[in-house]
């Protein structure tokens, strides 16, 4: 199997923002790893000649006119937002920078 | 840290050579946003006056079962500035997702693109202040969507630390971004502030050419993120780098260029490292101050965006859009310089003061390039240096033409066009309305005239003797008290004749 570090799994939990006990930590450890050799069974039938591809449908240039649509107003905007004010959505204080 | 402990800057330059990289952001101006058919903010000023939150559809707030669609104007204008850069246009090139939490984006994720940029491996020749020219090497140009707008409530400087919450604004998240990224950048020296300044302003004379963004740096149309490193003489790997942000004008990404070289060498000096980090540039005390540093946060966890499909340009729309390519920025200079006849001087004194663009749509309005340059070098440059912006900003080159065209017709003087100028900058109208509104036209009506030179003789009857004795200096003084009388709104040269004629009637 698969080798799963428990940093790892602690690292992506906290990328995702998932609180994770310890307990489970564990059984993603086996999972995570299970999961990877799963998907790891691709590449026993992927040969050189075989193109990598993003995406199943051979679509390409989907695009649209550069004309303006259907738009929300504030109020639909703010509908579902948790808590708003002033006419922007509410968050909590969040330390860190602007990406 | 503090300004007395940097390192002085021609000490730093001795010790180590810095390295430049520059990341530059261009929101286009569409008329709708990269994958949204919301309007955009960056088109025309739309987002100046409008309510918050009010420029959005469902793709903007990644709502569910909203589909994003990639406007084809933005990848129009996209591929011409790759041109522009000098870049290769990519056969065919893909929309990633950069995965990041963080409430300026309601989806989790901004769309970019990672590993198949639109264009790439340009090359953009800037002007430095003495006329020489330096090519910098481009990376590659990328498309992207903006990100919203967080203001922080509560706390004492209004800035993240210390805040309580944060409002978020999603008009801007989606509108159109190209990111331009360049190489490293070597051999600057003693000139990289300039090196910097110089390359950002040709950049902006680069879209603003395209007419793919306003470019407005004030309004955040044109963003510069300042990558600074330096190695000590000799050293052939690179030092750690940091990227300063939030550098929002010309004259900021120099000062700003400058101050991290004179930081990092101080610390590097005294045998310290340097952070990997973001820091941040501020206008009003002229440092930069550390952001975030690099860290597991920055693990993007970039994947083919599944919504969209490639982008795949066809080589007709390329060599359209190539033939269709203005004249560079470079070219544009030397041809007006040649055009107008203005000495190196002058025309130095145009570049410098960032109104060419204004002088040649002036020019091209009816004006004569001598009116021009005064106008614009003169009393608009004054205005905008007390008001701390561009002059470009303050009044447009159609109404300066129309300006120079009532002084030159004698409808106006000097001094009273100068206060029309005021009106239009004002926003009280064009100069034709100003002059109305305000009353300000030359008193041409000679009656007027001839009335109040006659009041004036009479009341000064030692005066009229004197000029019926060939005094003519003597005139002055009726002159003043006419202009007086008209408020300053009559010819001087015309009151003159007519005082004489009057005299020795």
């Amino acid at each position: 199997m698969s080798d799963f570090s428990r940093e790892q799994v602690e690292h992506l939990a906290g990328l995702s923002r998932i609180a994770l006990t310890s307990d489970e930590i564990d059984h993603l450890v086996s999972e995570l790893g299970s999961i990877v050799d799963n998907v790891a069974k691709v590449s026993e039938v992927a040969t050189a000649d075989v193109p990598a591809t993003s995406h199943p449908i051979p679509l390409q240039n989907v695009t649209r006119p550069d004309v303006v649509g259907e738009l929300l107003t504030q109020e639909q905007a703010l509908a579902g937002a948790p808590d708003a004010a002033e006419g922007r959505f509410r968050v909590s204080a969040i330390l860190g920078e602007e990406q | 840290m503090a300004k007395a402990e940097l390192l002085d800057f021609d000490e730093a330059l001795e010790l180590y050579e810095p390295v430049l990289g520059f990341e530059v952001h261009v929101e286009l101006s569409t008329v709708t946003k990269m994958f949204s058919p919301a309007p955009n903010p960056a088109y025309a000023g739309a987002g100046e006056k409008a309510e918050p939150n009010t420029m959005i559809a469902t793709v903007d707030l990644g709502l569910p079962g909203s589909l994003p669609v990639v406007n084809e104007q933005a990848v129009r204008y996209s591929i011409s500035l790759g041109l522009a850069l000098g870049c290769q246009i990519a056969p065919s090139s893909r929309f990633a997702r950069k995965n990041y939490f963080y409430p300026d984006l309601a989806k989790n994720y901004q769309i970019s693109q990672y590993d198949e940029p639109i264009a790439f491996e340009g090359e953009v020749e800037i002007e430095l202040d003495d006329g020489a020219l330096v090519k910098i090497p481009i990376e590659r140009a990328h498309m992207e969507e903006d990100a919203g707008k967080l203001t922080h409530v509560g706390g004492s400087t209004g800035r993240i630390q210390g805040a309580e919450y944060s409002l978020v604004d999603y008009n801007r998240a989606g509108v159109p971004l190209v990111e331009i990224v360049t190489k490293p950048i070597f051999g600057a020296e003693h000139r990289a502030p300039e090196y910097a300044r110089a390359y950002v302003a040709t950049i902006r004379d680069i879209v603003r050419a395209l007419g793919v963004s306003e470019a407005r740096m004030e309004r955040g149309n044109l963003r510069c993120d300042a990558n600074v490193s330096l190695r000590p003489r000799g050293q052939e790997k690179l030092g750690t780098r940091t990227e300063t942000k939030n550098v929002n004008s010309l004259r900021s990404v120099e000062r700003a260029v400058r101050y991290e070289i004179q930081r990092q060498a101080a610390i590097l000096k005294k045998g310290g490292s340097i952070l990997q980090e973001t820091r941040h540039w501020h206008e009003d005390t002229g440092v930069t101050s550390a952001g975030r540093p690099k860290s597991d946060a920055d693990d993007y966890r970039y994947f083919p965006e599944p919504d969209l499909v490639p982008v795949v340009p066809a080589p007709e729309l390329i060599a359209e859009l190539r033939a269709a390519l203005p004249e560079s920025p470079a070219a544009f200079r030397r041809r007006l310089k040649a055009e107008y006849g203005f000495s190196d001087s002058e025309f130095q004194d145009i570049i410098n003061a960032n109104v060419l663009v204004e002088l040649e749509q002036t020019i091209a309005a009816g004006a004569a390039p001598a009116q021009a340059r005064k106008w614009w070098l003169g009393e608009i440059t004054r205005i905008a240096n007390a008001r701390g912006v561009e002059p470009g900003t303050l009044v447009t080159p159609f109404h300066v033409s129309e300006l120079i065209a009532l002084v030159e017709s004698g409808e106006l003087t000097d001094r009273l066009a100068r206060q029309v100028l005021e009106g239009v900058i004002e926003g009280e109208g064009s100069p034709d309305e100003v002059v109305k509104a305000r009353g300000l036209a030359v008193v041409s009506d000679d009656g007027a005239l001839i009335a109040a030179i006659d009041e004036a003789l009479a009341s000064q009857p030692d005066v009229l003797a004197k000029i019926r004795d060939g005094k003519v200096q003597a005139a002055g003084a009726v002159i003043g008290a006419v202009m007086k009388a008209m408020k300053g709104q009559a010819d001087a040269a015309r009151v003159r004749e007519l005082v004489l004629e009057r005299a020795n009637a």
